[in-house]
């Protein structure tokens, strides 16, 4: 049967919501593996002193975008079945500013903050507090930010569409600057390592 | 348990666990990994407490978490899901010997402050996620690696705005 499997039948309503904890256990054991439970390593990612963070992050989505990419092209995966997040350009650039500011000050993403405080640092409690009230502000505001919220909608498209090229040479280019970015870091850390 | 910690796992072997999960759920589930939205299904499920479930349902900002009332947490994918990483990132820290009570913070802040600037860089990201409609995991990873075109405008603003302000808050980390 052709994934994905909540679409095609192969996983009804119960295996699907038992398949979510199963997934996350593996989400939340790889992130404190990496050691990205722990801020001060992840805020080093802003000051050039530690760089798990962009190699982490780069590495989970070249392997998620080439493995659908190539399940899909051998046909046993249905990617255009698999929810693609819907593009609002403007809320989206600026909801990304705020958030960077955000995990700057904080030291920890919304995941990571779980994964901290599930390991015992009340500081990822407390970022998972703060993302609580922060969403009841907004929730709040809602009637007042809701033109700018709704403002700017694309739809469901990828960068490669709005880029007039395949979605093939789409995950080429992402795959060669994920590599450059993985040797411009190696060389950065050997150039700091001997001076 | 009184040991030292084990080594973090090398970042490219952990990025490549990471993405499996990833692509497990694209599979599996049709859909991929997320944070911000389970914390949102949790504030609908109080609003609809506090506020009495008609209202909470019948609300624009609350309404679309609300498909099972006050027990919709309990029926959605990144609820479940977020339980999952808690427990996934206990046992890791656990059989590594880094699981304890403590917060972790810059040499220069005290740890009240530190717990003041979780706090508040939590509610930033709390209405940044909800503008963006997901967070580092959301849209980052998951939108990241389908090619979404808002996914990689989120992920350009976010290191962007994160590494302008970054000279002002060095005192907070280094």
């Amino acid at each position: 049967m052709i994934a994905p499997f909540s679409e095609t039948g192969g996983l009804g309503s119960t295996g699907l919501l038992l398949s979510a904890p199963l997934i996350g256990l593996a989400f939340g054991w790889f992130l404190e593996r990496g050691g990205l439970g722990c801020a001060p390593k992840l805020a080093g990612q802003f000051f050039f002193s530690d760089l798990t963070v962009f190699k982490v992050f780069f590495t989970a989505i070249l392997t998620a975008m080439l493995g659908a990419f190539w399940l899909d092209r051998f046909g046993l995966l249905d990617l255009s079945l698999v929810n693609l997040p819907e593009t609002s350009v403007l809320p989206q650039a600026i909801g990304g500013a705020l958030f960077g500011v955000g995990f700057l000050v904080a030291g920890l993403c919304p995941g990571t903050s779980c994964v901290a405080a599930a390991s015992g640092r009340l500081d990822g409690l407390a970022v998972m507090g703060g993302m609580l009230a922060g969403i009841v502000v907004f929730n709040s505001a809602f009637d007042w930010i809701e033109p700018l919220y709704r403002g700017t909608p694309l739809g469901a498209i990828r960068f490669s569409d709005w880029m007039g090229i395949s979605t093939g040479a789409g995950v080429a280019l992402i795959t060669a600057i994920a590599l450059c970015g993985f040797a411009l870091v190696g060389r950065f850390e050997r150039s700091r390592v001997s001076s | 348990m009184n040991r030292s910690p084990d080594r973090y796992a090398d970042p490219y072997f952990a990025g490549i666990g990471l993405g499996l999960a990833l692509l497990a759920a694209y599979v599996f589930a049709g859909r991929g990994l997320g944070a911000s939205g389970g914390f949102a299904s949790v504030v609908a499920s109080g609003t609809a407490v506090v506020k009495g479930t008609a209202a909470a349902a019948s609300s624009p900002a609350t309404g679309p978490y609300l498909d099972h009332g006050i027990m919709s947490p309990l029926h959605d994918w990144l609820v479940l899901e977020l339980i999952g990483v808690m427990v996934g990132g206990f046992l890791s820290a656990w059989l590594s010997g880094r699981l304890r009570i403590a917060i972790e913070r810059g040499p220069r802040v005290s740890d009240r402050q530190r717990i003041a600037f979780a706090l508040a860089g939590g509610v930033l990201m709390g209405i940044g996620a909800k503008f963006a409609r997901g967070c580092t995991s959301g849209q980052g990873l998951t939108g990241g690696a389908l090619l979404s075109a808002g996914s990689w405008i989120f992920i350009m603003t976010c290191f962007a705005a994160g590494y302008t302000m970054a000279p002002l808050a060095r005192r907070l980390w280094r």
